[in-house]
């Protein structure tokens, strides 16, 4: 009983720094800003009385703001998507027990060793319309521009299509406000190719736990190929599924450093965010509260992922 | 199998660890820059002096070196005090402003700072619900009748104090032109906008970009903007835009974004792709005839070697001078307000003025300096045509840098300008200016 007690103190004293420095500067600060985004502190005076919801209405009137969300939902949808799909076919092309697999299982893993920063430069040289690419390929600038297309892909409310939306007083989706904004592909791109490296190394470790024992049983149940993988193989890996949604997802939400490297927001709004929104509205318009505003919702956006993610993890552990 | 379970499960384990360093990396670089450079900096100051944290973005070239030189003449002069340039690199300055405002707000700032006159300068610290941040300036520092009325008007508080001493003075409203490009053709530099048009027209005819524009940050879209404007509205109207004497739904403001469509159509295609001084190669290369850019295009000429380039106001721009310049304030709760006085004052002065403006390229802001001492680096050929323009042009400010307009009512323009770009929406982009206006108050 003493010795427990003594080990309980000893992980107390231990523990005791990084829970006060959570509590301060993760937590603490949390608090602090939704208090501010709740403020009037829209300039140097930094006037803390309260102003109830009129920063939030603000940022949500914002036509940018509301680029910035389509955006996000748009990027977040393919670069997530596109990831899992590659990760999972590299990661059972590796699983073939081929020759060299340590090296390439490297050379995919490596580019996730680059800070966003330079994928991101590296990418825009790469597909820059009169570069890289484009000249590679023998593609013609004009048609083929890349991060600097201005098109947002749209249904249109006089297409087929967009007519059915609009009887359901629907009209807006097949408008520009629901569309996809093409130079965000380039995005992608660069997102994908530094991320599904890692997707493929998560799918890998998942496949190597599986053991051979329940192909070979599917198998002599008459299971072809496909239908092992689809109804053995990909359940199983579930778990691996779900952690690389949660992981790829929070990088997408909080995505800003591959936006600045790349495009800086443009053509237009196309690949505008609302982390580079919160950065221009607190330091550059000195409308802090307003900042503060759209750095609580993008917190609740990572919320809805994770919050959920944390609860399915802590029922796993406890079956 | 194990074995190889044990081996992925280092790779992962591994791949975490990169995961988490590059997300602390970018999470800690920015604040760490201040301290880093500042305390490297402040090495260079002699033991036991009073050290005078000058925070500015000017990192290399020119502008490091002049206010260097300024430091050097004013330590050297004033012994016991050291100035030093605490400098923040990135961003063009929003990395600086950035740190500067939080330790604004901190209670804690430099002992002075870079900072844009006008607006940016007014309604980011003087002209505050909780009254300025800034101390004002008594003539002992600053002696308003060696300024222009255009540059005294907007570095002055709602209270007639003078908050900032302008350091320089750049031209915004400048074009540049490939002097081979217009000979070969048997062209001459526009001075309307409908010359610009046939002149572009004609350029764009034998395949050459008539106007390269590098608008990776769409400032350099706005600059063109705010030149047509000055050209549809002259310089009375164009103050207006900013007071509220002329109204943004004004049929010539139609006019102007008329005019920017047409001119939309003359500039390259990879416009958005390339930075300010990326439109200025093509310029130099021959594959653009024409740029309007700050005269801060200038150094980049030089600093290229290139001697083949003319300039001219820019389209209906004549006999007006958009300015735009740095200035140095002096904070309430400034560590060393004494010194730091002194300091600007020496900024203020013509001599501070001659020493630093050779090497930024830029022009005094004072009007009777001009006349840098023997010995010290002079005025180019560009400089001097500036200096005898600026002493008898109207002056205009500069939105796009900071002087006219509130830093919010400029990201509400530029929002505004980035949607046009895309669509070319006259009149929806009119509403749209015009509802900026509203929201900073007029």
């Amino acid at each position: 009983m003493r010795r427990l007690t003594r080990d309980r103190l000893f992980a107390i004293v231990l523990l005791a720094p990084a829970i006060v420095a959570v509590t301060i500067f993760v937590y603490g600060m949390i608090a602090w800003t939704g208090w501010v985004s709740l403020s009037k502190a829209n300039d140097l005076s930094f006037d803390m009385s309260w102003n109830g919801l009129a920063n939030y209405e603000s940022i949500f009137a914002s036509i940018r703001f509301q680029i910035d969300l389509r955006n996000l939902v748009v990027f977040t949808v393919f670069f997530v998507g596109i990831s899992l799909v590659i990760g999972i076919v590299l990661a059972n092309m590796l699983d073939r027990k081929i020759r060299a697999e340590g090296f390439f299982r490297s050379v995919i893993l490596f580019p996730m060793a680059i800070s966003f920063i330079v994928t991101g430069v590296v990418w825009k040289w790469l597909l820059t319309p009169t570069a890289g690419v484009n000249v590679l390929l023998g593609l013609d600038p004009a048609s083929n521009r890349w991060f600097t297309d201005p098109t947002v892909i749209h249904l249109g409310t006089d297409s087929p299509a967009g007519k059915i939306l609009s009887d359901l007083g629907l009209g807006a989706l097949a408008s520009t406000e629901f569309g996809i904004p093409v130079a965000l592909f380039s995005l992608v791109i660069a997102a994908v190719w530094q991320m599904s490296g890692f997707v493929m190394a998560l799918y890998l470790a998942g496949l190597r736990g599986i053991p051979d024992e329940l192909r070979e049983a599917a198998r002599v149940d008459g299971a072809s190929e496909w239908q092992v993988f689809r109804r053995v193989i990909l359940p199983l890996l579930t778990p691996v599924t779900v952690t690389s949604v949660i992981i790829l997802g929070h990088i997408s939400l909080k995505i800003y450093d591959l936006q600045q490297a790349m495009t800086k927001a443009g053509p237009g709004f196309a690949t505008d965010f609302p982390s580079a929104f919160m950065w221009q509205t607190a330091f550059t318009d000195n409308a802090f509260a307003k900042g503060a505003a759209v750095g609580i919702v993008m917190l609740v956006l990572v919320a809805t992922l994770i919050v959920p993610y944390l609860a399915w993890s802590r029922g796993q552990e406890t079956e | 199998m194990r074995t190889k379970q044990l081996r992925v499960a280092g790779v992962l384990v591994a791949t975490f660890a990169i995961v988490l360093s590059a997300c602390s990396s970018s999470a800690t670089t920015a604040p760490s820059a201040p301290s880093a450079s500042g305390s490297a900096a402040a090495a260079t100051c002699p033991s036991g002096s009073t050290q005078i944290e000058v925070q500015s973005w000017w990192t290399t070239g020119g502008e490091s070196t002049g206010l260097q030189k300024l430091f050097d003449a004013f330590n050297a002069a004033n012994p016991g005090l050291c100035a030093y340039n605490a400098a923040i690199a990135g961003g063009a300055g929003t990395a600086a402003q950035a740190v500067i405002k939080s330790r604004t707000l901190a209670g804690n700032p430099p002992d002075t700072f870079q900072v844009h006159m006008g607006h940016e300068l007014l309604d980011t610290y003087v002209n505050l619900s909780g009254g300025s941040v800034l101390a004002p300036l008594d003539s002992s520092v600053i002696d308003p009748s060696k300024f222009p009325a255009g540059v005294v008007s907007i570095i002055s508080g709602k209270d007639g104090k003078i908050y900032t001493v302008p350091m320089n003075i750049h031209r915004a409203n400048v074009l540049w032109y490939n002097k081979k490009v217009f000979s070969d053709n048997n062209l001459t530099p526009p001075t309307t906008w409908d010359e610009f048009n046939t002149t572009a027209a004609t350029l764009k005819a034998k395949g050459i970009t008539p106007l390269a524009v590098g608008d990776n940050g769409i400032w350099a879209y706005g600059m063109v903007f705010e030149t047509i404007l000055i050209s549809e509205l002259g310089a009375d109207g164009f103050n207006g835009l900013w007071t509220g004497a002329t109204k943004w739904d004004d049929p010539k403001v139609t006019a102007a974004l008329n005019e920017l469509k047409t001119v939309t159509g003359f500039i390259n295609a990879d416009h958005n792709s390339l930075s300010w001084d990326q439109a200025n190669q093509l310029v130099i290369d021959g594959k653009a005839a024409m740029t309007i850019m700050g005269d801060w295009a200038n150094g980049d000429y030089v600093a290229k070697n290139f001697t083949g380039y003319g300039w001219a106001a820019a389209p209906g721009n004549d006999k007006i001078y958009q300015a735009l310049a740095d200035s140095f304030p002096l904070p309430a709760k400034a560590p060393h307000p004494d010194a730091v006085k002194k300091l600007l004052a020496f900024m203020a002065s013509q001599q501070g003025q001659d020493i630093f403006n050779p090497y930024k390229g830029s022009i005094p802001a004072r009007i009777d300096a001009g006349n840098p001492p023997a010995g010290q680096q002079q005025y180019n050929d560009y400089q001097k045509s500036a200096m005898a323009e600026w002493k008898t042009d109207t002056v205009v400010p500069s939105m796009e840098h900071g002087a006219a307009a509130a830093p919010a009512w400029k990201s509400a323009i530029e929002a505004a300008l980035t949607t046009f770009e895309t669509g070319l929406d006259v009149a929806a982009t009119q509403t749209a200016l015009a509802a900026a206006a509203k929201d900073a108050g007029f």
